[in-house]
């Protein structure tokens, strides 16, 4: 008997599954690069948004084409993915259809995945269209631009040939045609092929078999560099969404540290440093760099499947200015890939390369231009939050550099000196029951 | 207003050996803001009308802080906070109601953590709860019956809390007719001023947020914008007049307009 197939298949089990294992580490190891968050409360509220926001698709919907269009393709992706299981024993132990044993139970199964597939193909192809004929404005903001234009396109490309493969590898497959059951589809498309010898059908089935393996083992090692991430990282990242309301700023237990010693009367001012706490750094305030974001922030950023939802919601965006809640995710995630790889390059230890998240990534253009509406986090189907990052990096702007425009100091010296954001005198306050 | 307000203070309350039902939290904005105070106004009309047992910190109160901490000022938000929760819970506040969206969200989300916790309420709650327990009636017909209204959405009420139908339900009830916006509740578009943006000018771009919200709401047709924030109230406002509509469409505040059904 001839193993060569199973062993080659077998070796192509390992390097993809190899390949993706590794990337997966770097993605793990990236994101725990942040600072730590306490994210084990409410834990029957964050199983229920993943459940009803990713599971469910729960906000997808808010825009129903889009919706419904991604909910096929998404039921499709998952349940054709039970495909795989036999593929796999099929290619290590060169059995044929090991399923269809049961055959009746068989039909039903693969004459669903034939009708998903078709389904799939069909909204792909309107998402192609949408996307590079339509042009749907949030598809072509500035942030949208070279790799992350050719990336949601090769992930269109990659599902239609997947497909394809998957369809005319049934099509072609002479004793699967022959059982006539489950070939729903596949039947149409077998007569395309009636009039070529056997043979060469039977190379045309093999080749589309092995092709659409090898295709989603690629497409599954593509998604680490692919804004495609988020088919996976969507559950985490909607179980560690935020939980509080909207309006919720976390609190700084750090400057709350400072705030109650400057409140108590007890507090020596000059004492020296306790014990052992002299080489302390104290703690830096806001974020200018990746690694002061936290590790949910971080997630956040390789969550984004850069759909442009908040971006198309966004009031400065919609009024032209340069501000992007989009690109500030984008901006995270691609800053965070040069952190990684500069430390895949320096032995595990990140060298300083002169560079930072705030300046080199994101101006203090955008982070000013932010209204704190919220309509960004509201907007994001996987629970992203960009306006935590951005008050991170006010807070930086103004905490450690008090770089905030000039306008807004005199607001904060106001509210320093008279309990108002305006220069009114804290005595007038209750003038106006008597005008 | 020709009557006289009442309008007490937690001080007079606490040499009375009292305490009020709700402390009214007025806010900055509220104190100074010659627009706004009018707000203000109307809705202590409303208190005096239901007589509701409420008090004004008055001098004692002080800026919440949310501005400072929405521009990044973490440690001027918190002395702020710090200081506030020592005058509020000195007078062991339990209930407070604000009729500005950021006061309620900071004061709600933000002082518990600082030790400051309190049932927080937008004046738009409290008053459906008034008409609800029947303290408060609408008399009459109203003189707002078939007036054409939108209500604008303001941000930390809508998306920030969740509260969207308290102020509906109130205009509902002055028998207006409630038009409502093409981006509505939570896919509501801001007035601009949220984030300390009301105290800086806007960065470069080809429009104005509250022009471009004003215009949303001129889709409608309204004589009136309804809103429940002092910052819309002003944004609102500005964008009516940037249309030169100033003289057809008003910008009121829900309190203003029950309070003025009234006379």
């Amino acid at each position: 008997m001839n193993y060569i197939p199973n062993i080659l298949f077998a070796l192509l089990l390992i390097a993809g599954f190899g390949y993706f294992a590794k990337n997966v580490r770097k993605l793990i190891r990236n994101i725990k690069l942040g600072q730590d968050v306490d994210v084990s409360d409410n834990k029957s509220q964050r199983w229920k948004n993943m459940t009803r926001i990713a599971l469910g698709q729960g906000k997808m919907v808010k825009r129903p084409i889009a919706g419904f269009l991604h909910i096929v393709v998404y039921i499709g992706f998952v349940i054709i993915n039970i495909e795989l299981l036999e593929i796999v024993i099929d290619g290590l132990t060169g059995s044929w259809r090991i399923f269809s044993y049961y055959q009746e139970l068989y039909g039903v199964l693969i004459g669903t995945f034939e009708i998903l597939a078709v389904l799939v193909l069909v909204s792909v192809i309107v998402f192609w269209i949408r996307r590079n004929i339509i042009k749907i404005n949030r598809f072509w903001k500035n942030e949208m631009t070279s790799w992350p234009k050719n990336d949601a396109n090769y992930i269109l490309y990659f599902e239609m040939v997947l497909m394809s493969l998957f369809l005319i590898m049934n099509a072609t497959d002479i004793h699967f045609q022959l059982m006539n059951s489950g070939n729903v589809v596949s039947q149409f498309i077998a007569p395309w092929f009636s009039g070529l010898p056997e043979t060469t059908i039977h190379v045309i089935e093999r080749t589309a078999w092995w092709l659409h393996i090898i295709g989603i083992l690629i497409f599954l090692n593509y998604l680490y560099f692919s804004k495609h991430l988020h088919i996976l990282l969507a559950f985490p990242n909607t179980y560690y969404g935020k939980v509080q309301p909207k309006g919720q700023l976390n609190n700084l237990e750090a400057v709350t540290n400072e705030v109650k010693m400057m409140m108590d009367p007890n507090v020596d001012p000059f004492a020296a440093p306790a014990e052992g706490a002299e080489n302390v750094m104290p703690a830096k305030f806001g974020a200018s760099d990746v690694q002061d974001l936290s590790w949910v922030q971080l997630l956040n950023a390789y969550t984004c499947t850069e759909c442009g939802r908040c971006t198309s919601e966004c009031p400065a965006n919609l009024t032209g200015k340069k501000l992007s809640p989009r690109k500030i995710m984008m901006d995270t995630r691609d800053r965070l890939e040069e952190v990684g790889k500069n430390i895949d390059a320096n032995n595990g230890e990140f060298k300083d390369d002169g560079k930072q998240l705030l300046g080199d990534y994101i101006s203090t253009e955008e982070l000013w231009a932010c209204t704190t509406c919220n309509a960004c986090v509201e907007a994001c189907p996987v629970s992203i939050d960009p306006l935590s990052i951005i008050i991170e990096m006010r807070r930086y702007l103004v905490m450690e550099q008090s770089a905030a425009p000039v306008e807004l100091n005199n607001m904060m010296t106001n509210i320093e000196n008279n309990g108002a954001p305006w220069p009114y005198n804290q005595m007038d306050r209750l003038n106006w029951k008597d005008e | 207003m020709s009557e006289q307000l009442k309008v007490p203070t937690m001080a007079q309350y606490m040499a009375e050996g009292k305490q009020p039902e709700i402390l009214f939290w007025v806010g900055s904005a509220g104190s100074y803001d010659d627009r706004a105070k009018k707000i203000t106004k109307a809705f202590v009309k409303i208190l005096n009308k239901a007589n509701v047992d409420f008090a004004v910190l008055g001098t004692e109160e002080s800026c919440t802080g949310d501005v400072a901490k929405r521009a990044g000022n973490e440690f001027l938000f918190q002395m702020q906070a710090v200081m506030n929760i020592e005058v509020l819970n000195g007078y062991e506040v339990k209930r407070i109601v604000t009729a500005c969206p950021h006061s309620y969200n900071t004061l709600k989300n933000e002082y518990p953590q600082l030790g400051g916790k309190y049932q927080v309420q937008h004046h738009t709650e409290f008053i459906d709860e008034l008409m609800k327990a029947g303290r408060l009636k609408i008399e009459g017909a109203s003189k707002l019956n078939g007036k054409q209204i939108t209500f604008h959405d303001p941000c930390y009420l809508g998306r920030a809390n969740d509260v969207y139908e308290a102020p509906r339900t109130l205009l509902k009830s002055l028998g207006v007719e409630l038009v409502e916006m093409k981006r509505n509740r939570n896919s509501a578009l801001c007035c601009g001023a949220g984030g300390a943006q009301m105290f800086k000018e806007p960065e470069k771009g080809d429009k104005d947020i509250n022009v471009l919200r004003t215009e949303d709401a001129l889709e409608t047709s309204p004589n009136i914008i309804a809103t429940g924030c002092p910052y819309c109230n002003t944004m609102m406002t500005d964008g009516v007049k940037a249309k030169e509509k100033e003289d057809s469409i008003q910008v009121l505040d829900i309190a203003e307009l029950i309070a003025n059904s009234q006379e």
